[in-house]
């Protein structure tokens, strides 16, 4: 299979992918029309990789149509270290706006979910890397929180590359903070659920992404606590493949499913249905 | 014969002068004497010089010197009759952190550590202090046992970071670190962190969720490592990291015990003497010691669930936001 692999990726390599008509998948590297992808949830239609999507277009999947009430959304960051970059963290954070649309990484709020209210979090790659900086964290502390006073279910969505660098300590410390919500959160009876997606890592990961009563990912998503490039720098091997896949996750016992896109709000609403409710027996 | 950092090498000149004088005034030479004296002064000076305006790098790299006192020494130098335990239970034990019953100023306590080691087998053996799941599922049944025994728990935190590798990730790095933020956060018994080395990133916090954060006054604290730092920042295809890179990298950070007791982040730095730890081990340990004791009898006067609002409150506020007007 290897040639096969080779010829592949020289094809990818000499046809220019023109914006907009033609998408790169990252789970097979074939180039596939748009229009077919957007048409199937932004799920590769040859291979099943689930598209980075927005935490929008993730909530619109979700939940109740118009019941979503965001919390939080005045929260921006600062720049506690006045860090220094080429590019400073206050402009960096400009660009994210600008691009991704968001105030801030996180986007959280109270729902319903045919029917069932619930607290919902959702992590977005797009802006830097859906990483967890001072606000990330207050907004999951708020949210949890909330989940607690009001005793209803709590869910997040991550995909970030992880704790965010610009704010150091500051980041490092909203694991705890993030980790000690979740434990409040569990002296209540309802459920946490976490939904992995496309990638999840570092100090989301080893926070509160795992911590979820029921974790679920989608299919073929990169998650794992060290990014590949370091693992593979580290011990000079290559790694196997499907590593640090859901796929992989599941099979290690990391993971309770791996769940398609278009299936992920019947799973999640059977999942509610279950614990939240039913308990009369019927007679 | 001591090992010496760069910036270190216009003491270890002068030392090494002192050591020379010092044979050859072996018949009694009072102008030697007087002339070691004199140079001995002078290596001082220039040794609390240095220390006294160190950059944030050169206190990465006393951080992780090879002498400084690692968890066993410090273990050794303040508490007596440790009993030391292992295993996961799950799968193995992991000997780059270390735990057990010790008695610390009378009071039996749960001590846990991140281990180095010293020399090359035992670093190979230890894995350098970077553990895999199980050091942290260790460290993790430890704890219940305090909790279970009503004995309060003191760590040590000392390590770059937890293992990048293949058997990590299978075995659920992530998992087993924040299954420690969070029982660690609701943990009923008192908790007293100190990171005595180098606190790297989740694999250091994974020991640090505690009610009283302290730092060696020469310890780095940080969410990545500076290499790390300057390798997203500045790695350009193949070329090689510079000096300065890390110096920037570092500073950037801000790392240092002092900069994370600015930010409020901990909440004490423990003074080292002139030449950092390692130059002076058992004096440090006493210092370690005097504080601990003091953080130590303050919570345990408190009810533990004044002490677990406070940790919850602690970590809580932690960050820097601001509100925006609707
Ligand atoms: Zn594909």
């Amino acid at each position: 299979m290897a040639w096969f692999k080779k010829e592949k990726y020289t094809i990818s390599k000499k046809v220019k992918v023109p914006e907009g008509l033609w998408v790169k998948c990252d789970g097979c590297r074939e180039i596939i029309y748009r229009k077919e992808v957007e048409k199937n949830l932004q799920v590769c239609p040859k291979c099943n990789y689930h598209f980075r999507i927005s935490a929008i277009e993730r909530i619109q999947l979700l939940i109740d149509e118009g019941s979503f009430k965001e919390i939080g959304g005045n929260l921006t960051s600062m720049d506690p270290l006045n860090f220094k970059d080429q590019v400073p963290y206050k402009e960096r954070l400009k660009d994210a706006q600008k691009k991704s649309n968001m105030k801030e990484a996180a986007i959280a709020g109270e729902t319903l979910i045919e029917g069932y209210p619930a607290m919902l979090i959702v992590l977005d790659f797009a802006f830097m890397g859906g990483s967890m900086g001072s606000v990330v964290g207050e907004k999951f502390a708020l949210t949890s929180e909330k989940a607690s006073e009001e005793e209803v279910p709590l869910i997040s969505i991550t995909s970030s590359g992880g704790a965010r660098m610009q704010e150091g300590i500051l980041s490092l410390m909203q694991m705890a903070k993030t980790s000690a919500a979740i434990a409040m959160f569990k002296k209540g009876v309802m459920p946490y659920i976490s939904i992995l997606a496309d990638p999840t890592f570092g100090g989301v990961t080893a926070s509160f992404a795992m911590l979820g009563d029921i974790i679920i990912a989608e299919p073929k998503s990169l998650i794992g606590f060290a990014g590949p490039r370091v693992i593979e720098q580290t011990i000079k091997q290559q790694l196997p493949d499907g590593f640090q896949r859901a796929e992989f996750l599941l099979q290690h016992g990391m993971i309770d499913m791996v769940v398609n896109r278009k299936d992920l709000r019947q799973t999640i609403i059977k999942l509610l249905s279950m614990i939240v409710g039913g308990e009369k027996v019927k007679t | 014969m001591p090992y010496y950092l760069d910036f270190e090498k216009p003491v270890a000149e002068l030392e090494s002068k002192i050591e020379e004088l010092k044979r050859l005034a072996d018949g009694g030479d009072m102008n030697i004497a007087s002339e070691i004296k004199r140079l001995e002064k002078k290596a001082k000076d220039l040794r609390a010089n240095i220390f006294s305006k160190l950059t944030h790098w050169q206190k990465t790299l006393i951080a992780r010197h090879v002498e400084r006192p690692q968890t066993l020494d410090y273990i050794g130098l303040i508490m007596e009759d440790f009993i030391e335990l292992h295993g996961d239970r799950c799968f193995a034990d992991d000997p780059s952190i270390v735990g057990g019953f010790a008695r610390f100023s009378n009071v039996s306590v749960v001590v846990i550590g991140h281990q180095k080691g010293r020399g090359t087998n035992e670093r190979i053996w230890r894995n350098f202090g970077q553990p895999h799941p199980e050091g942290y599922r260790k460290a993790l049944r430890l704890l219940k046992l305090a909790e279970r025994f009503k004995k309060p728990v003191i760590t040590l935190i000392d390590t770059t970071g937890a293992y990048p590798g293949i058997g990590a990730e299978e075995r659920g790095q992530a998992e087993s670190i924040a299954r420690n933020l969070f029982e660690m956060s609701i943990l009923r018994t008192p908790i007293i962190s100190i990171v005595i080395g180098e606190g790297g990133s989740g694999g250091a916090l994974a020991l640090g969720v505690a009610d009283r954060v302290l730092m060696l006054e020469h310890s780095v604290y940080s969410v990545i490592s500076p290499e790390g730092c300057a390798a997203i920042l500045w790695k350009k295809d193949g070329n090689e990291l510079t000096q300065e890179e890390y110096e920037k990298a570092s500073e950037s950070l801000k790392l240092t015990a002092q900069d994370l007791f600015e930010m409020g982040v901990i909440d004490e730095i423990i003074p080292e003497p002139v030449g950092g730890a390692h130059r002076a081990p058992k004096d440090t340990a006493s210092d370690v010691k005097k504080t601990v004791r003091r953080h130590l009898s303050e919570l345990m006067e408190n009810s533990i669930d004044t002490v677990l609002e406070e940790r919850y409150r602690k970590f809580r506020v932690m960050g820097a936001i601001k509100k925006e007007l609707a």
